[in-house]
């Protein structure tokens, strides 16, 4: 199991398109992937979840992959937060 | 995966959503600073004793509740004295005061409340409802809770939740159920608290509430769709149902003799597992499982009895046999 704290740099934080973009990406793995905010913990390729963590602009996020191919999970996600969800 | 809420703040507990018998119909009425003040405990207080000077194991961490009994006894006060005592009051880090019955306090207390930062609220409830009231919803703020994947139904009175991998079909399974008349309590990120010791109660997220994902269609709003009596706020659970992909190595239960339960928050709540295969129709399957427990909660177990039957049907045939054999 790998876990990284990624922050939403998109201005509209974690909206409907986002979330989709992560629940797509994260669905793309075979590792069970895991959202947490403060103690708040969803499953990432759920999109109703993830919309439920309420993630606005600057929030620190926690990413937990746990699988085969964990390392590639991590990093996918990260680049979308990174990439701001190719929003402003 | 069970989780400690985070600071619960008076202005929290302003902006809950309550309604009906629950609602605690407060409003903020001086002190505003004082609204990020944490509640941290279910209890409240009524400052009786504090008032009249006693504080030997004054319960400050509790909300202070002034009634009509406290206010007057501030209001029979001589104006010097009532300062001391309220300055005294205010030293401890009280996280605020209510007053019921829509009762004002006097000029003075808003002052030394504001210079303390303690906010001062108020309700138009009677004292004895309000702590009824308070006492219900700060237990559940406080009471252990857990988010769990998976998606709330009501059916046939029992709230299922079904559980299961992404992409098995819970929404699916969920929509064809309310389309059956039952009612979707919270799709995919299901919040519950344990309530009064071994109540487990399900909901799901404001924001999102009722509605669902379904793949190809996206986001659905099922009160829109199937209207107001397809959808519940809250539900306990009562039964569990893991959906998983039909694996023909595992041993699936061919009897239900046995009582299976998963332990969520420390309840054991009665588990089935139904594997997914073409040609089983899962929606129907699912209500068959509510049927049965519904019939066990009466105290008949279809499997136990069913072997019972058969027991007794082998004791008959074995004496039979044998009276014959004697002949």
């Amino acid at each position: 199991m790998v876990e990284r704290i990624v922050t939403i740099r998109n201005r509209a934080g974690m909206h409907a398109r986002p979330a989709a973009l992560l629940v797509k990406t994260a669905a793309e793995f075979e590792s069970r992937i895991y959202i947490e905010k403060d103690s708040e913990r969803v499953n990432g390729k759920s999109i109703m979840g993830v919309i439920t963590l309420g993630a606005t602009y600057n929030t620190p996020l926690k990413v937990i992959a746990d699988g085969p191919d964990e390392a590639q999970a991590l990093d996918a996600i990260e680049k979308l937060f990174e990439n701001r969800f190719e929003e402003e | 995966m069970a989780s400690q809420i985070e600071k619960f703040r008076v202005l929290d507990l302003l902006q809950l959503d309550l309604r009906e018998n629950d609602a605690l119909n407060l409003k903020c009425i001086g002190g505003r600073p004082g609204l990020i003040r944490e509640i941290s405990v279910t209890e409240i207080n009524r400052p009786g004793l504090e008032l009249g000077g006693f504080y030997e194991n004054f319960a400050h961490q509790r909300i202070q509740i002034f009634g009509r009994g406290e206010n007057a006894f501030l209001q029979k006060l001589a104006k010097e004295k009532r300062r001391e005592e309220m300055e005294k009051l205010f030293t401890f880090p009280i996280p605020c005061c209510v007053f019921t019955h829509s009762l004002q306090p006097t000029a003075d207390f808003f002052d030394i409340a504001e210079k303390a930062g303690c906010a001062i609220l108020q309700t138009d409830l009677s004292s004895s409802e309000f702590t009824m009231r308070i006492l219900r919803v700060l237990s559940t703020i406080f009471a252990p809770k857990q988010t769990v994947h998976g998606v709330l139904v009501e059916v046939f009175g029992i709230g299922v939740l079904l559980e299961g991998d992404s992409g098995v079909g819970k929404s699916e399974s969920a929509l064809s159920l309310i389309e059956r008349g039952h009612r979707l309590v919270a799709d995919d990120s299901v919040e519950i608290r344990r309530v009064s010791g071994n109540i487990l109660m399900g909901s799901g997220a404001q924001v999102v509430s009722h509605h669902m994902e379904i793949r190809g269609l996206g986001i659905i709003n099922i009160t829109h769709l199937f209207g107001v009596g397809a959808i519940r706020d809250r539900k306990q659970i009562q039964l569990v149902v893991q959906l998983e992909y039909w694996d023909a190595k595992k041993n699936y239960d061919r009897i239900g003799a046995e009582e299976n339960t998963i332990d969520i928050l420390g309840v054991h709540v009665p588990c089935v597992v139904i594997p997914i295969k073409p040609g089983r129709n899962i929606p129907v399957i699912i209500e068959t499982a509510a049927r049965n427990e519904r019939l066990k909660k009466m105290g008949y177990y279809s499997a136990r009895e069913f072997n019972k039957n058969v027991m007794n049907w082998l004791e008959t045939e074995s004496t039979r046999v044998k009276f014959l054999n004697e002949k």
